[in-house]
């Protein structure tokens, strides 16, 4: 589904990742790990187009998508959930919705919107409401709810569940089980290794913008030493 | 009645203005691009009805030929030329802008010359609406500003309404977001610029039958205008509208009861504006 090669990428003259491979396979749910500042997002923005590699490349549903811009990306079947949500504040929940449905890059559309407001009841309360109005957990429903508009084959969750309160955290892993049962591809990155450890296929660990750790869960559930080195935890 | 007469030319003036303002306060809002070659495209509009008109032997045929090639225009532009400038500072966007009013003036000048001229009112509008017996108000005006309204409902429908809109909106709130769902926010910045030529071209073409075509025509405008944006708050078509309407009173009856202050009447407006609320009318701060 995802395949990135050694990529490099710089802010200015700072050098962020080191070479760094990554991959997803399709329907497989993959989380990246690693402390504050490691470079988790700057390698999902890497790979979604939102940053220039310097050097490196990224393949997607078998294409080169090294340059490619970030809609392009998209429309390979990509949804991405930002750090920090990305609601548009200014349009109401059922625009927000509504802008991004699109069937998927090969006509799936199996998530439409009356799909989307029974997964998340809350939403279809607040239908009126403006994205700036509605409290963390529900944007984050909605930055979710929103990108399953897009019919994705892979997700990107980039700290999902950040401050949000346990009851609907839980409902977000809830549907990311979901997702990941019917198949679809997700890249997590989430400080709760309780529970990505239960859901993940494959944990990836960052260290100073490089990969020290590649493999199962159940590998770094047994090497608590790994864990608390590169997690603190 | 003769204030009735004040009443609908001062309509008719602030809707029309509405059109060139509209472009340029979705275009700073949206794009965040200081268009000073906005008030060229209103003279260019007018000139363009003169010319199509004298072309086609008829208004009506230069009037879509002339929206279809302002459209033409605003992509060439914005692709070739502005779309470098949304990344850049202020100075940037000015000077460039500023260099295209110099261009669309030259070529003005070598195409068509620096003569004033006049564009007929449409045989089918060439009349007058009596009001009593003395007092008449020309259909042409009031066809003028029915059109306005229209456009302005179909603006505010496409904004408000369509998914097109939507993406308009949440690009302007977040273009990086925006993209990520898989939209070209690039054809929506060509698309909205276009569409802000359009309008003010349009403007020009509509107004040529009452005002007269002449070389500058372009400059009075983009400076009203860019009150009428600061006064309804950037980025605001609502404040645009009424900001809009407010000019056309201010200005119209501003000439009509205090003649010697008619320069600066609208200049006060903003003042006092300002004063009250510094974002403008809908702006926000
Ligand atoms: N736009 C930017 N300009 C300059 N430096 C940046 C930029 N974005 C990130 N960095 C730097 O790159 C490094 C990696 O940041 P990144 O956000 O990718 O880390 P992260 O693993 O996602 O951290 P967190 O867990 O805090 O989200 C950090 O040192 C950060 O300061
Ligand atoms: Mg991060």
């Amino acid at each position: 589904m995802l395949v990135a090669r050694d990529l490099h990428t710089f802010f200015d003259s700072s050098h962020v990742l080191h070479g760094i491979d990554f991959s997803v396979a399709e329907g497989e749910t993959v989380a990246l790990m690693g402390r504050n500042g490691v470079g988790k997002t700057t390698l999902i923005r890497s790979m979604l187009g939102h940053v220039q590699p310097r050097t490196g490349s990224v393949r997607i549903a078998g294409r080169d998508a090294t340059r490619l811009a970030p809609y392009r990306i998209a429309r390979l079947g990509v949804a991405y959930v930002p750090e920090g949500r990305g609601v548009f504040p200014n349009l109401s929940v059922i625009e927000n919705l509504v802008m991004a449905a699109r069937p998927g890059d090969d006509r799936r559309t199996g998530w439409t919107l009356e799909r989307v407001l029974e997964t998340f009841p809350r939403l279809s309360e607040r239908l009126q409401h403006r994205g700036m109005q509605l409290s963390g957990g529900e944007q984050q429903m909605l930055t979710l709810g929103r990108a399953l508009m897009t019919n994705p084959k892979l997700l990107v969750l980039d700290e999902a569940t950040e401050g949000l309160a346990p009851l609907i955290a839980q409902e977000i892993w809830h549907t990311i089980r979901v997702l990941r049962d019917a198949g679809t591809a997700t890249i997590i990155v989430d400080k709760n290794f309780a529970v990505l450890s239960h859901l993940a296929h494959r944990c990836v660990i960052l260290v100073k913008g490089r990969k020290v750790f590649d493999g199962p869960p159940a590998e770094l559930s047994m090497q608590p030493g790994l864990r608390r080195q590169y997690l603190g935890i | 009645m003769e204030w009735l007469i004040q009443i609908l030319n001062s309509v008719q003036y602030g809707l029309l203005l509405f059109l060139v303002a509209s472009g340029l306060t979705l275009i700073f809002g949206i794009m965040g691009v200081i268009n000073l070659a906005h008030g060229s495209f209103y003279m260019i509009g007018a000139y363009l009805a003169f010319s199509l008109a004298e072309l086609t032997g008829s208004l009506w045929t230069a009037l879509p030929l002339g929206i279809v090639l302002a459209f033409a225009l605003g992509l060439v532009l914005e692709i070739l030329l502005i779309s470098r400038l949304y990344r850049r500072d202020h100075l940037y966007q000015v000077l460039l802008t500023f260099g295209l009013i110099l261009v669309f003036e030259e070529m003005r000048s070598i195409l068509v010359g620096d003569d004033v001229h006049g564009v007929a009112i449409p045989a089918l509008l060439d009349a007058s609406l009596p009001l009593t017996e003395n007092l008449s108000y020309p259909v042409y005006r009031l066809f003028i500003s029915a059109v306005c309204l229209v456009l302005a409902a179909l603006m505010y429908f496409t904004i408000q309404k369509t998914r097109l809109g939507m993406m308009v909106r949440a690009g302007a709130s977040n273009a990086e977001m925006t993209q990520a769902l898989g939209i070209n926010i690039r054809w929506i910045h060509a698309l909205v610029f276009a569409a802000g030529v359009a309008l003010a071209v349009f403007a020009g073409m509509i107004a040529a039958p009452v005002s007269s075509v002449f070389p500058g025509m372009g400059n009075q405008v983009l400076i009203i205008c860019f009150v009428i944006v600061v006064i309804g708050g950037i980025g605001s078509l609502k404040g645009a509208l009424i900001a809009s309407l407010l000019i056309g009173f201010v200005d119209t009856f501003g000439k009509v009861l205090l003649p010697e202050l008619a320069g600066v009447a609208v200049y006060l407006l903003m003042a006092i504006v300002l004063l009250f609320r510094p974002a403008g009318l809908y702006g926000r701060p």
